[in-house]
């Protein structure tokens, strides 16, 4: 029974170890990382052709067309971030591991961020700009982005964890998460929209930001456990 | 103290209770409704304001307030199902959500009806009328997810967290849409503020929200009462009860 102890990995070794297997599994399936974003970009130049090409009219609402574009993204792009997990039992192994399963949560969705809302964030000063939002707009654009995926990604994958164990858990998705998203919409798009008139957004900075930690710290616990209900 | 609460969380000795309240409670709702119908359509004046639509409000206050602490009292109850696994929380959480949520519709359409004499429109995209409408959007959720997962026991624990985020997002969603509203359109509505009600006003509006409170009481018990019947149905104590009625 003298087995020799075994090497307990420290969080941030845990951490680490994830999100390298994460990026790891994405880039080996290269070409599923562009299909949100594809769908963003399209979703984006749909409105125009729908609406007409009027530059007044498109100003008026590019930051509400921006963010829902991205709000949309997320979610599909969400759709898939724990389920072959689930299927191969990868899952399970990380519900049963010693490790803090909220810990090992964070790291696979830091990932997945990094590979959706990044270049979300990236893009959207392009397209921005091609719907005659004015430049000095485009950097509170990013801004709110910056801030806000972090959380689309963390409440969304609440709504995942628990429609994980579904058949068809993408149309009962949206109907779970879409409502906790109207928070960051409002505040999101209108913070853009101040920032378009010329005024500070400070303040819906602030509020945003406050939301981030408040999702960054609660989410990984609601999602651990609707993992463990989802896996039981 | 905890033995009073498992023994009325037992399922047989909730059925029993419950069926003792049942009606009286059932008979003290339709004196209120009663009541508080002849008292708001008939007795109460008309607003010198808002003429004879005024009487729309004794019904959709109501509901309004229902609607909210419905929700409420459905995620508190999920919670308490999640954390102490009492089944019998599960049943009322299950039970209020339909309930709940026919509160809001009621709210939502007695509201428009008001709305378009008053305001000139069925809908305007207001704090109040958004926040009610995304409430129904979380019971729906309630409900989707709770149908959607075939086992009751994983179905009530899943939807249990489903109802606490929302909870969560309640207060927050509530601000935010005052706050987004307020911003783009500032001089508009909330015309339900607080005028000083009349007391010729004020007592039909009380006595059909006790109603409505003890008509939400009298279906919960009576709902929950259903579900226990129906997932206990297997045990011998309903086989018993069954077997003695036929």
């Amino acid at each position: 029974m003298s087995q020799p102890p075994l090497h307990e990995p420290g969080l941030i070794e845990v951490f680490g170890a994830v999100l390298r297997r994460e990026l790891t599994l994405a880039f080996r399936h290269r070409g599923e990382l562009i299909n949100p974003l594809m769908f963003f970009v399209i979703v984006i130049t749909l409105f125009p052709l729908g609406i007409g090409p009027e530059l007044n009219t498109l100003q008026r609402i590019s930051p509400g067309i921006i963010w829902v574009a991205a709000l949309l993204a997320t979610l599909l792009s969400l759709d898939t971030v724990f389920r072959s997990d689930f299927e191969d039992g990868a899952l399970e192994q990380m519900v049963l591991s010693p490790q803090p399963l909220p810990l090992i949560i964070i790291a696979k969705l830091a990932a997945h961020w990094m590979l959706t809302g990044l270049p979300l964030i990236l893009l959207a000063p392009l397209l921005g700009y091609m719907l005659a939002m004015p430049v000095e707009a485009l950097p509170p654009l990013m801004a709110t982005l910056a801030l806000g995926t972090p959380v689309l990604t963390l409440v969304g994958a609440i709504g995942v964890a628990l429609t994980v164990g579904l058949n068809r858990g993408s149309a009962l998705l949206s109907l779970l998460v879409l409502p906790l998203y109207i928070p960051l919409l409002i505040f999101a798009a209108s913070a853009v929209d101040t920032a378009a008139s010329g005024m500070s957004i400070t303040g819906h900075l602030l509020i945003l930001g406050a939301l981030l930690v408040f999702t960054l710290t609660l989410a990984p616990v609601a999602i651990a456990a609707a993992l463990r209900i989802s896996t039981s | 103290m905890w033995k009073f609460i498992h023994k009325f969380a037992s399922p047989k000795y909730f059925y029993n209770i419950s069926g003792k309240i049942l009606p009286p409670l059932g008979w003290i709702t339709v004196a209120l409704f009663a009541v508080g119908l002849v008292g708001a359509l008939f007795l109460s004046p008309p607003d010198y304001q808002q003429g004879e639509s005024v009487r729309i409000i004794y019904i959709h206050v109501p509901a309004a307030m229902l609607s909210m602490s419905c929700y409420v009292a459905m995620a508190v109850s999920a919670a308490i199902g999640l954390i102490w696994r009492i089944k019998l929380a599960d049943i009322v959480a299950w039970a209020i959500a339909p309930i709940g949520m026919t509160m809001t519709i009621i709210a939502l359409i007695t509201g428009s009806l008001w709305g378009k004499p008053m305001w000139g429109t069925y809908w305007v995209w207001d704090a109040r009328l958004t926040s009610e409408l995304i409430l129904l959007f979380l019971y729906l959720g309630f409900i989707a997810l709770q149908t959607a997962i075939e086992d009751t026991r994983t179905a009530a624990r899943a939807s249990a967290i489903l109802a606490l985020v929302g909870l969560v997002n309640i207060p927050i969603i509530k601000y935010s849409v005052n706050w987004w509203n307020t911003l783009h359109q500032p001089a508009t509505i909330s015309k339900m503020g607080k005028p000083s009600i009349d007391a010729s006003m004020l007592w039909p509006l009380l006595v059909m929200i006790a109603a409505y409170m003890c008509y939400f009481a009298w279906l919960t018990l009576k709902r929950a009462r259903c579900e226990v019947i129906y997932r206990e149905r297997n045990s011998s104590w309903v086989k018993k009860m069954v077997g003695e009625a036929s």
